[in-house]
C-alpha cells in the first residue's frame, strides 16, 4: 500500500517532474509525493513532448517518489495521451508494477462523449413544442379515460380483470381515512364564510341571510371544490408517486407482460374509488360546512337554531345539490385519471417520483378550479 | 507491514431484533487479500457485509478495523473510518438523479477541498479505470446493468479507499462481462494495494480471485468453514461446503 494517512500536505514534498530529451530516448524523472487529495497534482502540458523525436521511447525514473496514489496515475494518463498523439512510446517496464497495471486499464485517446443532454431551443420552437405536447397529453388522457370506462363497463358485466380487493383498499384510503381532513377544512370554510357574512349583513339587519349565504356557497361551490383540492393533494399525489415508483421498479412492465393492462389493474380502481367517494365526501363537506356556519352564526348573531336551519334549507333547491354532486364526480374522475397518467409517464429515477407527485398535485388543483369555472358558466347558461 | 489483520471480528452475533441471523462469527481479513463471504441464499452473507461497513451493529462481539474497535468509537470517528471503505452495492445503487460523473464526483465534493477541475480529472480517471469514460454524462437509467456495476465500482473508488466491499459483483452479468470484472478487481487490488471483501456465490469468480474466505451456514446459523474457496473445494470435508463448491444438490432435501 503506497498511501499514507499520517501527515498533511504541508509536510510533504510537492510532486515534481523533469523531462530529459535525448536523441533516441527520453527520461522522465518523477519525485515527491503524488497524492490526489492534496490537489496539487500537475497536468502534463499538451506540448510537453514537443522536443522528443517521433518514434522514440520514453522511460521513467521513479526512484524518488516518496508516496503515491491515483494522483500519479492521473498525471501519467495525461502523459500517455500526449505520448499517443506525439507517437512516442512509453517504456512501461520502467514503471513500478502497480502503476503499470493501473495505467494499462486507461485508454490512450479520449473517446467521443455522447451528445450532451440539454439543448437550447429557440423560443418559438419551445412554445410550439409545448403546445403540441400538451395537446397530445389531452389526447392521451382522453384515451386513458376511454380505456378505463371500457374497463368499468366490463367490470359491470363481470368480465374485468380488476380485483375487488384493490378497489376496496383504494376506496378505504380515499374515503374513510380522508374524513377527518375534509371535515376540518369544510368546517373552517363554513365558519369563515359565516363570520365574513355576519359582519357585513348585520349592518343591514339581515343577519338571518348568513344561513343562506353559507348554505348556497357550500352546496354550490365550496364543499365540492375544497374537497377536490384536498383529494388532489392527498390521494392524487399518492397515486402518482406509487405508480411512478412501480414504473421505476419495472413493475408496470411486469404487468404488461402478463397482459394485465395498467388501465384496468391500476387506473380503474384508483379512478373508481375517487368517483365513488367524492360525492359522499361532498355531502359530508356540505353538512360539516353548514354546521361550521351555524356555530359561528349562533354565537355571533341573534338567531335561533331552528330559524338558521329553516333559512338554510329554503335557500337552495335540489338542483343545486345535483349540480354539486355531478361536479364532485367529475372532479374525482379528473384527479384519478390525471394523477395516474402523470405517474405512468414519469421517468425512472428517484427525482422523477418527486416530480411526478408534485405535478399530480399542481395539475389536480389547477384543473379542478378550471373545471369548476367551466361548470359555473354552464350553470349560468342552463339557469341552475 | 505487521501481520495485524486489517478487519477482524471476534465472536460476533448478528441479529434483527430477536431473530438471529448468524452467531459465533470470527474472522480476520489480511491486508491486501481478497476475502470471500460465501454461503447459500439467505444465510446472512449480505447482513455480514452490512455489519462490516457499519450499517448494522452486532448484538455481541467485537469488530476491529486495523486494531481499533469500530463500534466503541463516536459517530464522527466511524464516519472517518468509513471513508476508508468503498462499497459496491448489489445493483450499483447509483443515485439516479445524477449523471455517472456526478455520482463519482459527489464524495470528492463532500469530503475533500479539491477544486472542480481537479475533481473532474479524478472522476475521469476513476471512470477510465473501469472503462466507462464514454458514459460520464449519462444517467444511470440510460446504461446497462453491467455498466451500472462498473460505474458503482468507480464510485466506490472515488476516495481512494483501502478496503473495498463488493456485494455480488457478478450477479446478473454474462460470463464474459463477469470475467472482465474479475480481472478488473484483480488489477485494482494489485494497482491500488487495496483489501477486498467480496460477497458472492458465483463459483468461477470466487475460485479465480479470492484467496481467503468464510463459509456461512443457513441452518445452524454459524460459520462452518474458513479458508480460500480453492482450498475449501479441494480439502473441506464439511458436506454442506463440499456440495456448494461442487454444485451438488443436497440429497437429503434440506433445502
Amino acid at each position: 500500500m503506497q498511501q499514507s494517512r499520517v501527515s498533511g500536505p504541508e509536510t510533504q514534498a510537492a510532486p515534481q517532474w523533469q523531462l530529459d530529451t535525448r536523441d533516441n530516448a527520453s527520461i522522465l524523472t518523477l519525485s515527491g509525493t503524488w497524492l490526489a487529495r492534496t490537489g496539487n497534482i500537475p497536468a502534463f502540458p499538451e506540448n510537453g513532448l514537443a522536443k522528443a523525436h517521433k518514434g522514440t521511447q520514453l522511460s521513467f525514473d521513479t526512484a524518488h517518489i516518496t508516496d503515491w496514489d491515483t494522483g500519479l496515475i492521473a498525471f501519467l494518463w495525461d502523459l500517455k495521451r500526449v505520448g499517443h498523439d506525439a507517437d512516442i512510446a512509453l517504456d512501461m517496464q520502467s514503471l513500478p508494477a502497480p502503476v503499470r497495471q493501473l495505467l494499462q486499464l486507461l485508454p490512450d485517446a479520449p473517446q467521443d462523449a455522447p451528445a450532451p443532454h440539454a439543448k437550447r431551443m429557440p423560443v418559438l420552437e419551445k412554445i410550439g413544442q409545448s403546445s403540441i405536447s400538451s395537446l397530445e397529453e389531452v389526447g392521451t388522457v382522453s384515451e386513458l379515460a376511454a380505456l378505463t370506462a371500457k374497463g368499468a363497463f366490463q367490470a359491470v358485466r363481470g368480465r374485468s380483470r380488476m380485483r375487488f380487493v384493490d378497489i376496496l383498499a383504494n376506496t378505504a384510503d380515499a374515503g374513510p381515512y380522508a374524513l377527518l381532513i375534509v371535515g376540518v377544512v369544510n368546517f373552517l370554510i363554513g365558519a369563515i364564510l359565516a363570520f365574513v357574512g355576519a359582519v357585513e349583513l348585520q349592518k343591514f339587519a339581515a343577519g338571518v341571510y348568513v344561513a343562506s349565504l353559507v348554505g348556497i356557497a357550500m352546496v354550490r361551490e365550496m364543499a365540492a371544490v375544497m374537497t377536490a383540492i384536498i383529494m388532489a393533494g392527498r390521494t392524487g399525489g399518492s397515486y402518482a408517486a406509487r405508480i411512478s415508483t412501480m414504473q421505476g421498479n419495472e413493475e408496470i412492465d411486469a404487468l404488461n407482460v402478463f397482459g394485465i393492462t395498467p388501465s384496468t389493474y391500476l387506473i380503474l380502481p384508483a379512478v373508481l374509488s375517487l368517483v365513488i367517494t367524492m360525492p359522499f365526501l361532498y355531502l359530508y363537506g356540505c353538512l360539516i360546512g353548514i354546521l361550521g356556519g351555524f356555530i359561528v352564526s349562533i354565537s355571533m348573531l341573534d338567531l335561533t337554531p331552528a330559524g338558521y336551519f329553516h333559512q338554510t334549507f329554503i335557500s337552495f333547491g335540489v338542483g343545486q345539490f345535483v349540480f354539486g354532486f355531478v361536479k364532485s364526480i367529475v372532479f374525482g374522475a379528473f384527479i384519478g385519471l390525471t394523477s395516474c397518467r402523470i405517474g405512468l409517464k414519469a421517468g425512472r429515477s428517484a427525482a422523477d417520483v418527486g416530480i411526478a407527485a408534485t405535478r399530480a398535485v399542481v395539475v389536480g388543483i389547477v384543473g379542478v378550479i378550471a373545471i369548476d369555472a367551466i361548470f359555473a358558466v354552464l350553470a349560468d347558461v342552463i339557469g341552475i | 507491514m505487521t501481520d495485524q489483520p486489517i478487519l477482524s471480528m471476534q465472536d460476533v452475533t448478528l441479529a434483527f431484533g430477536p431473530k438471529i441471523i448468524q452467531k459465533n462469527i470470527t474472522l480476520n481479513v489480511r491486508k491486501g487479500s481478497i476475502f470471500a463471504v460465501m454461503g447459500g441464499s439467505g444465510c446472512g452473507k449480505s447482513t455480514l457485509l452490512k455489519s462490516m461497513i457499519g450499517l448494522l451493529r452486532p448484538t455481541t462481539g467485537a469488530y476491529h478495523v486495523q486494531g481499533d474497535n469500530y463500534w466503541s468509537g463516536t459517530e464522527a470517528e466511524r464516519t472517518e473510518v468509513n471513508h476508508r471503505f468503498g462499497v459496491l452495492f448489489q445493483s450499483g445503487a447509483l443515485w439516479s438523479s445524477m449523471t455517472i460523473g456526478e455520482n463519482v464526483a459527489l464524495p470528492l465534493q463532500m469530503f475533500t477541498d479539491l477544486k472542480p477541475p481537479v475533481i473532474r480529472r479524478l472522476v475521469e480517471l476513476k471512470l477510465g479505470f473501469v472503462g466507462m469514460l464514454q458514459a460520464i454524462d449519462l444517467y444511470p437509467s440510460e446504461i446497462s446493468g453491467g455498466m451500472r456495476k462498473r460505474a458503482g465500482l468507480a464510485r466506490a473508488m472515488a476516495l481512494d479507499p483501502d478496503i473495498l466491499f463488493f456485494d455480488e459483483p457478478s450477479a446478473g452479468l454474462d460470463p464474459i462481462t463477469s470475467a472482465r470484472l474479475d480481472d478488473l478487481i484483480l488489477n485494482l487490488r494489485d494497482g491500488l494495494g487495496a483489501t477486498i471483501v467480496i460477497v458472492s456465490h458465483e463459483l468461477s469468480s470466487l475460485f479465480s480471485i479470492a484467496d481467503d474466505g468464510i463459509f456461512l451456514d443457513a441452518k445452524t446459523k454459524i460459520p462452518i468453514a474458513h479458508g480460500s474457496p480453492r482450498d475449501l473445494r479441494d480439502h473441506c470435508d464439511e458436506p454442506q461446503v463440499h456440495a456448494f463448491m461442487h454444485r451438488e444438490r443436497d440429497e437429503k432435501g434440506s433445502n
